[in-house]
């Protein structure tokens, strides 16, 4: 389960952050996830609820996480075409768990639709990431 | 935010010693002095890990002598054990395609494998370090905070220029410094110890150039057999 670790990150994370900025009660914590990594948002949430119970210095509500899956754009940085990833299926399923891993492997197993590069970007919809944290003071 | 930085120092903090064995060359020996330090430490009774950061030009699971390797998924990944080191490198995602990347990327997939990797205990950590100073070393610095640098050097005049660099950045960043090993020394009266005047490094000594040492590339039990190996030996007691 490599969701628990990600998942371990966001609420570790915000309570670093809520502590910085003195925030005693988290309200909200917006959390966008990467098409591309293809999180199984099912076990990232249950590892989000079972990861908050072992803090209780700062209580982290799992209903309090905001999940936004944010879609992917990639770019080439030859020929400048941007393209969206819509179907991962067609990748052996090795490369698809790798890429889940780490989304960058796409560089291994991927090329620009339009020269045949691997010298792409990915723009949008890589990984975990935490857009904002809200709270009481 | 990005939330896998709040977790890299708690993958790491059971594990007693963390050294980058580095250069700043290429071709000077880091990974084959990582791995086989690693594996002699190992075979003394210690638990030992390998990691190959250098993402572009892999080559610690060839001198290990496998490219099968799986990690097993719990709370993370787990590395895989080869020839008894947790070794973790990114050959293990790449099905041995090619990987041809940017520092930027580079930099995000160095982040997502320190903060996924569940190393466990370990007594000692051999990271084998890209050569230069780009973004992966510099990531490097940045994320593995307890690391101590082992710096590798040949008699080439080339590869000593840039290792007194790499130093130099070292010491204004404050990192450890173990010291300065000299690998495929050629001529006996002639040690690079010498050319290391006014430099505040501890010299480790030399392992002299083993021509034998390419055929025991990937064959464990031979490797450890060589010239080198013995060498190697005598000089990593002298650092851990």
């Amino acid at each position: 389960m490599h969701e628990w670790a990600l998942a371990e990150a966001v609420i570790v994370a915000a309570r670093q952050e809520a502590k910085k900025q003195n925030i005693k009660q988290i309200t909200k914590v917006q959390v966008k996830i990467g098409e591309l990594q293809q999180i199984d948002l099912d076990v990232f949430k249950f590892a989000l609820e079972n990861i908050q119970k072992i803090y209780d210095d700062l209580p982290l509500d799992e209903n309090i996480i905001d999940l936004e899956v944010e879609s992917n754009i990639l770019k080439c940085k030859v020929c400048g075409k941007e393209w969206e990833l819509q179907d991962l299926t067609h990748l052996k399923e090795d490369e698809s768990e790798a890429i889940h891993f780490i989304p960058e492997t796409a560089h291994a197993f991927m090329r620009c639709p339009g020269c045949g590069t691997p010298d792409f970007e990915i723009v949008k919809g890589r990984g975990v990431w935490i857009q904002s944290i809200e709270g009481v003071l | 935010m990005d939330p896998r930085l709040s977790v890299i120092d708690r993958r790491l903090e059971k594990i007693e010693n963390i050294i980058a064995v580095s250069g700043g060359k290429g071709g000077i020996g880091k990974s084959i002095v990582a791995a086989a330090s690693a594996l002699i430490l190992a075979k003394n009774g210690h638990r030992v890990g390998l990691l190959d950061l250098d993402f572009c030009g892999p080559c610690a699971h060839v001198i290990l002598g496998t490219d099968k390797l799986y990690p097993e998924e719990e709370k993370g990944i787990i590395p895989p054990k080869v020839n008894g080191i947790s070794f973790m490198s990114i050959i293990s995602f790449t099905a041995g395609c090619p990987w041809a990347l940017r520092g930027s990327e580079v930099s995000n997939a160095i982040t997502e494998l320190l903060a996924i990797t569940q190393w466990g205990m370990l007594d000692y950590l051999f990271v084998d370090m890209p050569p230069g100073l780009g973004d992966p070393a510099l990531d490097a610095i940045r994320l593995i905070k307890r690391m101590k640098y082992l710096l590798i050097a040949t008699p080439s005049k080339v590869t000593l220029d840039v290792m007194k660099k790499e130093l130099q950045v070292l010491e204004e960043l404050n990192m450890r410094i173990i010291g300065i090993l000299e690998n495929m020394k050629r001529k006996e009266n002639e040690s690079l110890s010498s050319k290391l005047d006014g430099l505040k490094v501890s010299f480790l000594g030399s392992l002299d150039y083993d021509p034998h040492l390419e055929e025991a590339i990937g064959n464990v039990p031979e490797l450890l057999k060589t010239g080198f190996a013995r060498q190697l030996h005598e000089a990593v007691e002298k650092f851990i």
